[in-house]
């Protein structure tokens, strides 16, 4: 078998380099301080999070990977208030959080739009909940609505709608609060392929028009480098930083790298990092083995 | 088109649909195989019925006659619309009189001798259905201010929830008949009736009876619908920091409303059926004291009077399940629309 001859995915073009310098000299808006969270379970207490740390710098984007049973949700619903940490702390713009708050959006896998709502108005309902006018609402409401690309639907319900654009309904509604940063789950899990390519290129055209930080959750190696700046990579049992990656791929992103040799050297180490050599398992199956026109 | 269409499935009267579209042009032949499906096959049916109910009554014979068929019924029936016309024109007739006599009276300037009096003849087979109607909805009005709330509670604390699922669970199966004596007894003794009170004793104790049968399906529904509530959808309340109140009529009403509704229109249905009952036993003047009173009456007629009430008492909650099925279709998001 050949294999590649990749580039190590330490290497940084020049441009990339200058790229995180100034990423880091941003404000830190998202400071993850050894937060750990433990359950009780039947076999004693288990340990999901341990001392996970690390920062995310103004208007950037930051993905989240890991094995399954890492506690990737559970980090990112700490962070969202929703569940709260045994030990450590969250700041964010230098402010410990505690509980939820709309200052940290938060977008889920299964869309949750409010289905009895139109378009419009599920984007309208945190900013009617905080006090705006209703004609206020609307107008900011269709400006959001906008940046995503779904004027035409603005009052559609969201059975009407796809899940790609149900998603970036969510989206929408999630940034119309103005938050400081963007949580988002694993928000394309449950899209399609090519749904999923298309919104990912959406997203971060989104994102690079706004002031938002982003941080997402995904098991889609693919997609954790084709978005992310960083990938903070997890390792499970307990759940811990395994290695923090800089993308070497440079902005603007498009499709097309997906194949250039950074894009995979990056992919094979995050491949290294979360697939664990599997045992062999024997076969002893009587059935269906003959194999004696064999070509390899 | 697609707007009457719309409105015809919302509705439930799907029957009409293909006529719509077929004066709207589309091809005769497929709505014609609907028309049957949809209206041929149930008259088939129920032509049949009519036949078989024709053909077996006449053999069984009771000490009031035969077991009346579907002819008997529908003499009745007009009788008793006759009835009701004729009490309607005494009735006028009564009001005409005492009008002109008291006027009368105030020309001459004898005031002393005007009196205002109430017409005293019995109620009608009609005035009964009206009063079972009164009386079913304000019970059902009372269920569902109870039920509705507390299911919200029961549905949003598992802590509430479980101090009230053993209570619902022993009282839900109790027959109404059950509930009348201690109903009509706590009525009687805490309700003080004089003549212009709003309501009758005998109209309080079948509707407090109807409430009380027909909570549990409409508490049971909304707990159920308030609980299985998305969590995610919960959260997205929570990072807008939503207060209690807020996200129960912003967030936990709309999203449990069509589970409510399917118990609303459970609790309407238990709630006809246990009126017949409880107004039997409540001489309350509805339907069931009808039935009641024909049974006791015991003539030749009698049999084919509560035949009548029978077919009326279903024909009118087919009725009041469609207006339910309507205004479900009409408050709630669903699917189709």
């Amino acid at each position: 078998m050949t294999t590649l001859n990749l580039p190590s995915y330490l290497d940084q073009t020049d441009q990339v380099k200058k790229r995180f310098d100034a990423l880091k000299k941003r404000d830190v808006i998202l400071d993850v301080k050894k937060i750990s969270k433990k359950f009780d379970s039947p076999q004693g207490e288990v340990e999901a999070i341990k001392e996970i740390s690390f920062q995310t710098h103004k208007r950037e984007f930051v993905c989240v990977i890991g094995p399954s049973g890492c506690g990737k949700s559970t980090l990112i619903r700490m962070l969202a208030g929703l569940e709260t940490p045994s030990g450590g702390e969250v700041l964010l713009d230098g402010k410990p959080v505690s509980g939820p708050g709309p200052d940290r959006g938060m977008v889920f896998q299964g869309y949750t739009l409010f289905p009895w709502l139109t378009v419009k108005r599920n984007v309208m309902f945190g900013l009617e909940m905080s006090g705006r006018s209703k004609k206020n609402a609307e107008s900011e409401a269709r400006d959001w609505i906008d940046l995503v690309g779904l004027s035409k639907f603005e009052n559609a319900y969201p059975h009407q709608l796809s899940g790609g654009m149900k998603q970036r309904v969510a989206i929408a509604r999630a940034l119309a609060n103005r938050p400081r940063i963007l949580l988002m789950d694993e928000p394309f899990g449950a899209l399609d392929a090519q749904t999923r390519t298309k919104m990912q290129s959406n997203l971060l055209d989104i994102w690079k028009n706004i002031d938002i930080t982003i941080l997402f959750i995904t098991h889609d190696l693919d997609e954790a480098i084709f978005l992310a700046d960083r990938i903070l990579v997890l390792k499970a049992h307990p759940g811990e930083v395994n290695e923090v990656i800089e993308v070497p791929v440079p902005h603007p992103r498009s499709p097309e790298q997906m194949i250039t040799p950074e894009f995979l050297a990056t992919k094979k180490r995050l491949e290294e990092l979360i697939h664990e050599p599997e045992e062999d398992v024997p076969m002893n199956l009587t059935l269906m083995t003959d194999k004696s026109d064999s070509v390899d | 088109m697609n707007k009457i269409i719309n409105f015809l499935q919302i509705s439930g009267l799907t029957w009409f649909v293909p006529f719509v579209r077929m004066a709207a042009g589309e091809n005769p032949k497929t709505q014609a195989k609907d028309l049957w499906m949809i209206m041929g096959i149930p008259i088939v049916a129920f032509i049949i019925f009519l036949m078989l109910w024709a053909q077996l009554s006449s053999k069984v014979v009771t000490s009031l006659g035969t077991v009346p068929g579907p002819s008997d019924v529908y003499k009745q029936s007009t009788l008793l619309w006759q009835d009701h016309k004729d009490q309607r024109a005494k009735e006028d007739a009564f009001y005409e009189r005492q009008e002109k006599r008291n006027a009368k009276y105030a020309e001459q300037g004898r005031d002393e001798k005007i009196k205002w009096r109430e017409f005293t003849g019995s109620p009608t087979y009609i005035d009964q259905i009206f009063t079972s109607i009164k009386t079913v909805f304000m019970g059902f009005i009372i269920a569902t201010l109870i039920a509705v709330p507390l299911g919200i509670f029961c549905g949003l604390s598992p802590t509430v929830n479980a101090a009230f699922n053993p209570i619902i669970q022993i009282f839900k199966p109790v027959s109404p008949l059950a509930w009348l004596p201690i109903v009509t007894m706590v009525v009687s003794a805490t309700y003080a009736t004089s003549d212009d009170a709003w309501f009758s004793k005998s109209f309080l104790n079948s509707a407090i009876t109807v409430t009380l049968c027909s909570l549990w399906p409409t508490l049971i529904n909304t707990a159920v619908g308030v609980a299985s509530i998305d969590k995610d959808l919960m959260n997205v309340g929570k990072v807008l920091q939503l207060n209690w109140y807020t996200k129960v009529t912003k967030l936990v009403l709309p999203s449990s409303l069509p589970l409510i509704f399917t118990g609303l229109r459970l609790s309407l249905g238990v709630g006809w059926m246990v009126l017949i009952a409880a107004e039997m036993l409540a001489q309350n003047p509805g339907l069931g004291k009808f039935v009641w009173d024909e049974f006791q009456n015991g003539s030749s007629q009698s049999l084919s009077k509560i035949m009548v009430a029978v077919l009326t008492i279903g024909f009118i909650g087919f009725l009041l399940d469609r207006i339910m099925y309507t205004l479900q279709n009409l408050f709630t998001f669903s699917d189709k629309r």
